[in-house]
């Protein structure tokens, strides 16, 4: 066991991985397959890792022969060098060329990543017109013609839920679900997300990258999916004991089902309100005070 | 059993006062040696705590949907690990060593503010007891990052966090004097020719961790007080329903927090610069590219802190702006990676277990390096954020960075402090069980990330291959631990049984080997005046140019280097 062998044996592990099937290398990039934008992280990341493995081999490389090559067995006589200039400036200048080329790689995809494209032909009818930023919400991109499903994803310990749009103009009455999304496929989808407590981070893997939901801020992302299918993520900022188990799924299932499910839940929604006024009218008749605290 | 022939000692103190001994001298003394021996004891005690609290994290995350530990409890795992770790480990075991051989390094007789030395390292250990008594009523766990709401009283209703305010309180006050006081000693206590180009690179890199914590640690200090006064006393800065801002905590947080990396890894960049070169037998290469881009290090640190919140709301402006500083900051640190292999490139390399510490340290450190420069990118960050993608890239840069070099000092230092040298051979074998059992642990950690495991979660789904995974890492942590536990009981035998080492074992080229092992109380009599970065070397070529013809029939018996110490 030589100690410059035994070095270099997880670098060359791991060399060997990069080259090896494309099956292995799913296995050292982050899920895509969802939405554009997480395609596109995954493109960005992959280029990333591209470079990452070149300076890796290299450095880990030279490391190891160094370490071999110039252990005390094998070269008895050190040679006193202090240092070369022309050697320290091109490697900072190389240092400097890789980190050039990595800033306009991120800022050439960023495109792709942040601003949402307009859905498909086939989108749900149901896409409404959004309006434009009205403050303090410049980070919000819109698609170029402006229609999108939007969808306020709520934080709270420990359960996330969905606010779709629909109801009353005030906002009363708006189908909402918990938990599990749905949204029609080819359809652009805008996410606003608020906290009613601590921070959470909205996280479904394949769909795109994180938000963190921060009390008091409105963040957003957005997706469109093309494949009907079950996409499943968590919460990914610690938020207490629950954190472990506050999960979300997105099912994308197909425009007309979508149609079909909203109105089912608008529905189910506005009787479910009914049944609870008529509930409350006959507990505050029952009650004599005619109010009901903490309902 | 040592593999290194006792030394001859070169110089020896004579006109020094007897020690005090006893307890007693211990808690009253003011001497930089015993305050850093305190300082070292009581931050291994605090790494033991942490890694054991790491272990039960790592049991239970052995399977999927374990039962062993409950999530309250797993939440009061990570929260005291992290914080053990960060404020009474790696922050203070610095501290403990800049105490012990900065003045010695550069010709001091002390510290320049020996009676704050000791308040310091009293405050520490306060802090350490506050935070730790915790465990008898209700921990804190909110994270190391605590962020608030999940901090506020509303949240965290239990004294736990209030017991983690005060460690920062404490600790950060500890670490302000500290770092005041080493900043003093070296500005002004340094021996006759030791002009700034001749500052040994461990000096050079106290320095700036000085100057870190006198800018970082205040940030935090204010930041826990609001939180204080918004858990008690009825403010509202970071409270959204009442005008306050979680963000604002975020800010200030990071504002500290990326600078507190850098406090943590830059004495172990120093030690590096120190080992390689007494080791490969030639002079450091580039010192001062060395020295430079520690300096620069320290600048840039302060404007990275964002690139810990590529995922809250903030403008992509300061988005971009974050990504460019923080690649700009890794091209310093990349210098000083190409340094330490110029450092070994034709050199005699001796595989001391110092030596070996280093090199696992590059190994290691390159690839938290390049993880680092993924999250850098602010996108790919968006993915790999939070999850455990990132319990890899800090525990590549803490563990296998800042935790080896730590290691490679204790192995290098210890004849220094204790007269005797450890086992090499317990030492190579802690090496290789901790450099294995810490790629096992955390290499595959990466994989977990990507394929969607938060962290912070106490369990997990038994879905695609997390279980594997999580195994092999729970498994890899154990014989990390393992390693550690060699080291431990080297060092603990070694105290006792190991072989004399004499001024200088390692035939070294700094001041501190310019006297007794252990020094005396007043570290030197005469203090020389230095020529070069290299003193030793200066000194050893002198006394072989006067006394080679003289003495060179007379061969030196083994073991007179304790002789000349006992004969104080
Ligand atoms: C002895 C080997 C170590 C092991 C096996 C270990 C293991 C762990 C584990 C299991 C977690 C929790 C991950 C999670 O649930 O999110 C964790 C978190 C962490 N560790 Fe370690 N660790 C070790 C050493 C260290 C060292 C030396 C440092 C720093 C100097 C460190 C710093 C941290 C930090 C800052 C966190 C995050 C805490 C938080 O989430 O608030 N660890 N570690
Ligand atoms: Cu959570
Ligand atoms: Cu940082």
């Amino acid at each position: 066991m030589r100690p410059a062998s035994l070095l270099a044996a997880p670098g060359l592990a791991v060399a060997m991985l990069l080259v090896s099937a494309p099956g292995a290398f799913a296995f050292i990039t982050p899920e895509a397959g969802g939405s554009p934008n997480a395609n596109s992280i995954d493109t960005l990341y992959k280029l990333v890792l591209y470079i990452a493995a070149v300076v890796f081999v290299v450095v880990e490389g030279a490391l190891g022969y160094a370490c071999w090559k110039f252990s005390a067995k094998r070269n008895k006589v050190a040679t006193q060098t202090h240092g070369h200039t022309g050697l320290e400036i091109g490697w900072t200048l190389g240092a400097v060329a890789i980190v050039i080329i990595l800033a306009v790689a991120t800022l050439l995809k960023l495109g792709s990543i942040r601003n949402p494209p307009n859905s498909g032909a086939e989108a749900a009818a149901s896409t409404t017109s959004v309006s434009g930023a009205l403050y303090a919400e410049t980070e919000r991109k819109l698609p170029p013609n402006k229609k999108a499903l939007e969808i306020e994803v709520i934080g709270r310990q420990y359960i996330w839920q969905y606010v779709y749009p629909g109801g009353a103009k005030n906002g009363l009455g708006a189908p909402y679900s918990y938990e599990q999304m749905v949204v029609p496929t080819h359809t652009t989808v805008l996410l606003k997300a608020v906290s009613m407590d601590v921070v959470h981070s909205w996280w479904i893997p394949e769909l795109g990258g994180k938000i963190q939901v921060v009390p008091g801020y409105a963040n957003y992302t957005w997706f469109k999916i093309e494949k009907p299918g079950l996409y499943r993520g968590q919460c990914a900022n610690i938020c207490g004991q629950g954190h472990a188990r506050m999960i979300a799924s997105v099912r994308a299932v197909p425009p007309a089902q979508y149609e079909e499910w909203i109105a089912k839940r608008t529905q189910e929604i506005s009787e479910a309100n009914v049944e609870a006024a008529t509930q409350r009218s006959k507990l505050e008749a029952g009650s004599g005070t005619g109010r009901v605290l903490n309902p | 059993m040592a593999t290194y022939v006792a030394p001859v000692p070169q110089i020896a103190a004579h006109k020094v006062d007897r020690e005090s001994r006893g307890w007693t001298s211990w808690i009253t003394t003011t001497d930089h040696k015993k305050i850093g021996i305190m300082y070292l004891v009581t931050t291994f005690v605090f790494f033991i705590l942490g890694g054991t609290e790491a272990l039960l994290m790592r049991l239970q995350l052995g399977a999927p949907e374990n039962t062993l530990i409950n999530p309250q409890t797993y939440n009061e795992l990570f929260t005291m690990h992290g914080t053990t770790m960060i404020f009474l480990f790696v922050v203070p075991v610095w501290a403990g060593f800049a105490n012990y051989f900065l003045p010695l390094m550069i010709g001091a007789r002390d510290m320049a503010f020996p009676r704050m030395n000791a308040l310091s390292y009293w405050l520490l250990l306060a802090g350490g007891i506050v935070f730790y008594a915790s465990i008898f009523w209700t921990p804190p766990s909110a994270g190391w990052v605590s962020y608030p709401p999940l901090s506020s009283i509303a949240f965290s209703p239990s004294g736990g966090q209030d017991a983690w305010i005060y460690l920062i309180h404490l600790t950060g006050l500890s670490s302000i004097l500290g770092a005041v006081n080493f900043y003093a000693t070296i500005a002004n206590m340094r021996a006759r020719g030791m002009s700034w180009g001749r500052l040994p690179l461990f000096v050079w890199t106290v320095l700036v961790y000085s100057i870190l914590i006198i800018f970082a640690m205040p940030v935090i200090a204010g930041a826990v007080t609001l939180l204080l006064t918004d858990r008690h006393f009825g403010t509202h800065f970071y409270d959204p329903t009442q005008g306050g801002s979680q963000m604002l905590w975020q800010n200030m947080f990071w504002f500290f927090g990326h600078p507190e990396v850098y406090i943590m890894i830059l004495p172990g960049f120093g030690m590096v610069s120190e080992i390689l070169p007494v080791f490969a037998k030639k002079p450091v290469f580039g010192y001062k590219a060395i020295a430079t881009s520690s300096v620069t290090i320290a600048f840039l640190a302060f404007l990275v802190w964002a690139h810990h919140m590529f995922t809250a709301p903030i403008p992509l402006v300061v988005l971009a702006f974050v990504m460019m500083s923080s690649y700009l900051i890794a091209v310093p640190t990349g210098v000083k990676i190409f340094n330490w292999i110029g450092t070994l490139w034709s050199g005699s390399i001796e595989y001391s277990t110092a030596l070996l510490f280093c090199v696992g340290f590059i190994a290691i450190f390159l690839i938290g390096g390049i993880s680092g420069v993924f999250l850098a990118v602010f996108p790919v960050d968006w993915q790999l954020n939070e999850s455990y993608f990132v319990v890899a890239h800090i525990h590549f840069v803490l563990m296998g960075g800042a935790v080896f070099t730590v290691f490679a000092a204790v192995y290098y230092w210890f004849p220094k402090m204790t007269g005797r040298l450890m086992s090499e051979t317990l030492g190579k074998l802690s090496f290789w069980l901790m450099f294995w059992g810490f790629l096992f642990t955390f290499l595959i950690q990466h994989v977990i990330g990507l394929d969607g495991m938060p962290r912070r979660v106490y369990e997990y789904p038994n879905v695609g291959n997390l279980a594997l995974y999580n195994l092999i890492s729970t498994i890899g942590a154990f014989i990390l631990a393992l390693g550690i536990l060699v080291t431990i009981i080297n060092a603990a035998r070694s105290v006792k049984v190991g072989a004399i080492a004499g001024p200088d074992p390692w035939k070294a080229n700094t001041l501190e080997w310019f006297t007794t092992s252990p020094p005396a109380v007043n570290n030197f009599d005469e203090i020389p005046v230095i020529r070069s970065v290299e003193p030793m070397k200066d000194f050893r070529r002198e006394i072989e140019r006067r006394t080679g013809q003289r003495i060179e029939q007379v061969p030196v018996p083994a073991g007179s280097g304790e002789a000349a110490a006992s004969s104080l």
